[in-house]
This record gives structure tokens, sequence and C-alpha cells, in this order.
């Protein structure tokens, strides 16, 4: 079972579909508990950075994170991702988890923010993630704030210079953009962290 | 490179798409759902549905439509039409829109956009303009282009991401249904001056037209709705199309 993990933020309606579409077991829950007992995890999230400080007070935190340890196969999406890094700038006040290293950052004045569309990968290794994507796929992004690029990035993206689209350490991945709406190169996406 | 998005627009009445729709192999050409799903496989970027149904049918229907037709639909899929609450707005939301798109409601009470904004964020609240031109600049309208707002159109749309709009649907009402091309000069004056994406609509009649409102009228995206069911043979054409004139559109999708 695929736990989706619901903290208020966002609208979680999307990855739910698309993950019924592809014919896997999932339901959308708030419950630490029911986190500790998945077998795969998908935080997705729009929204503001602070609305991440939920976690830590519903105990979903603590659960996600002993998943982590545990190997659990875990996929951040947007807001998701960023909370993966130390913090972002949007919400000084915030910790992030920290498991990735850098500090999120605003796009400058000189490009429109926030970054709405699709807008197309350098997917630079073989993350099992990106299996049978084509090297440059296009995918949907919307948000204003970007991760840096560092040694676990696994795909790139370029607006007013290249930010980390998609990051993976073992079995924890990242990614900045929507696949639940990137058409069919997101649902392989899905399908392949699925697959896992 | 972020690409040009080319948007599908659905004008939807009780239930059903209006606008002479020419999809053949469609069991039901009239269906929102196929129809969406359709666009969605020739090549469109987005989704727009927009609820044109007398206020008295409205609602009920208009989710049962949202429902259905975002189940199949993986790409971005916005509602408009007669949205005038944060509570109806949420009940389009939960029936599985991405973005909401809100023009009378939010000309009448500006702070129903940030309402919107802070629980959905801001790429969720799309704000529509209707503009027309009047004495040289143009003016914000309301209700279908009936009632003026005696509203600047670029003071508005300035207002509008200020109070939080994550986009700019702009319309031409004084090309809307002419196939004469959109008002790049409209769409130009406020696409320079806001730091959120414009989509350019109303005047779609060809190619060319797209190509023209990209580079001209600097919008970020252009919809369009009878001109993909009459005009082109297929939104995979125009971004063909797109591509060989050196216009950055996700294609091959």
């Amino acid at each position: 079972m695929i736990a989706i993990v619901d903290y208020g933020a966002g609208n979680l309606v999307s990855v739910k579909k698309a993950l019924d579409w592809l014919g896997q077991e999932c339901a959308i829950t708030s419950s630490p508990v029911d986190v500790q007992r998945a077998a795969k995890i998908i935080l997705p999230g729009v929204g503001h950075f602070s609305s991440t400080c939920t976690l830590a007070s519903s105990g979903l935190q603590d659960a996600v994170t002993d998943a982590i340890k545990r190997n659990v196969p875990f996929l951040g999406i947007c807001v998701g991702m960023q909370w993966l890094f130390s913090g972002s700038e949007e919400a000084p006040e915030t910790r992030g988890l920290g498991l990735f290293p850098g500090i999120c950052a605003r796009f400058p004045q000189s490009v429109k923010s926030p970054h709405v569309g699709w807008n197309q990968l350098d997917v630079a290794s073989k993350s099992c993630l990106f299996r049978g994507l084509t090297p440059r796929p296009f995918v949907y992004f919307t948000h204003s704030y970007f991760a840096p690029v560092n040694g676990t990035t696994v795909a790139c993206c370029d607006y007013a210079g290249k930010f980390s689209a998609a990051v993976q350490q073992d079995l924890l991945f990242g990614v900045q953009f929507h696949p639940e709406k990137s058409g069919e190169a997101g649902l392989r996406l899905l399908s392949n962290f699925c697959a896992i | 490179m972020l690409t040009k998005r080319i948007i599908a627009c659905l004008d939807v009445d009780d239930g059903r798409v209006v606008k002479g729709v020419r999809f053949t192999h469609l069991r039901d050409a009239g269906d929102p759902a196929e129809l969406a799903k359709a666009h969605s496989a020739s090549g469109a970027d987005e989704i727009v549905l927009l609820d044109i149904s007398a206020a008295h049918q409205r609602r009920t229907t208009l989710l049962d439509t949202v429902r259905r037709t975002a189940k199949e639909l993986f790409i971005p899929f916005t509602v408009g039409g007669g949205i005038r609450t944060l509570d109806e707005a949420a009940a389009v939301f939960a029936s599985g829109a991405d973005k909401i798109s809100i023009n009378s409601a939010a000309l009448a009470d500006p702070t129903l956009i940030t309402k919107i904004a802070e629980r959905f964020g801001s790429q969720a609240v799309v704000v529509a303009i209707d503009a027309k031109r009047q004495n040289g600049s143009w003016q914000a309208f309301t209700h279908g282009g009936r009632v003026s707002s005696n509203r600047n159109a670029l003071e508005w749309a300035l207002e509008a991401e200020s109070q939080g709009a994550g986009e700019i649907l702009l319309t031409s009402m004084d090309r809307d249904g002419t196939a004469t091309g959109f008002d790049c000069e409209l769409t130009r004056a406020i696409a320079d001056q806001v730091n959120i994406p414009v989509i350019a609509s109303g005047g779609a009649g060809g190619a060319a037209h797209f190509a023209k409102v990209f580079e001209k009228g600097h919008a970020d995206a252009a919809l369009a709705a009878s001109i993909f069911h009459y005009g082109l043979s297929s939104l995979g054409d125009l971004k063909q199309y797109l591509n060989n004139n050196g216009i950055a559109v996700r294609w091959p999708c």
C-alpha cells in the first residue's frame, strides 16, 4: 500500500487519481501509523514551505524519517521535495529534513515567477525513476523556489540557471515538477516509482 | 527552456460542450471528458473548462462534469465560470481541478483571490480578464463581456497579481470569435507589466496567429476553443508549425 501523506496543504486528489489509473493500491492519509506501515510513501505538496511545519507537529515527520531510515521508497513532489533539503528562503524559520544539502532559493526578478509550464529535463543519470523516458522529457512545473544542483541531482532543468528537477539517494527521491500533471512521461515516472 | 503553452478551452453548458465540435472519432463529441482526453492526446498542454450554464442549473452538474473530466486527464486542468466563494472553489478543487479561474467575483471582491491563494496556493488561482478597448486603453468587463467594471484592465491585472493571482487569462473582447488573430498589443501591454504568466485568448484563427502572440504579444500561453475543432486539423499540426518556426513548445509530447 502506498501512503499519500496529507498534511493539510495543496491538492492531493490528482496524485491519487494518477495512482488509481496506474492500478496501484494507495490511500490519502494524515495518520503517522498508516505512514509507518506503508510499503511506499509519496509526499505531494504545492503551496507555502511553511505548511510543512505541520508535519513536525502532527507526528508525520517522525513517521516519515523512520520509514526513510528503513529504506522504504519515498517520493517528495514539489514542496515535498524541497522539504528534504535543509530549508527554503520562503520560510527561513521552518526547517527542512536536511537529507539533501542546501537551501531552496527564489527565482531572480529577471524572470517571471512562478515558473509555470512545461520545461525540458536534462536527465543526467541512470536513475530507475526515469527508466523508459527519453533523456530530455517535457514535464510540468509550477513553483517560485528551486533547489540547488548537487551530487544527488539526477535531473536538471534550466530557468534563469540550472536547478535540481529531481534528486535521489538510494530509495529516497524528490521531484520538483508534477509527474501527476506531466502526461505520459509523468505517468511513466510514477509507474517506475511504484515498481521499485 | 520553458515552452509556450497551447491551451484548449471547452465551453460547457449544462454538462455539454458547446461551439461546434468535429472530432469525428468520438462516440460523444459533446462530452467534456471525451473531448478533454482527445485534446490531451493530440498535444494540448492544458485544458480549461469554462462553465457557461445559467446559474440555476450550474452547481451540481458542474461538479459532476469536473469529476468525470478530471478522472483520466493527466495534464493541468483549470475550471472557471460562476465561482463566487472560497467554498465553491474548494468544491471544484475537491472534484479534481488543479486551478480555478475567477472573473466577476474577483472584481467584486479582490480579496477572494487572496483567500483562495492562501488555502490552495497562488499557482491554483487564475484571474480571467475580459478586456475591451475604449478611448485608447482597455477596460475590464464582467458577465461575459456585457457589463463594464469601470476598471482599467492593466491596473486590474497588477492588482490581481498583488492579491495573489498565479496567472492572468486575458481575453480580448474585440477579437473574441473573429478568427482575425489575438490582440498582440493588449497582450503585450499586460504581459510586459506583470511578473506572472499571461495566457492570451480571443481571436485565434490559424497557426500564424499563435506564433505572432508569442513573439509580438509576449504571451506565455495561448488559449483557443473553436479553432481546434474547425480551423486546424490538429493541435499537433499547430505545435509542429510553431516548432518549425523556432518557438519552443512541448513537441513531440
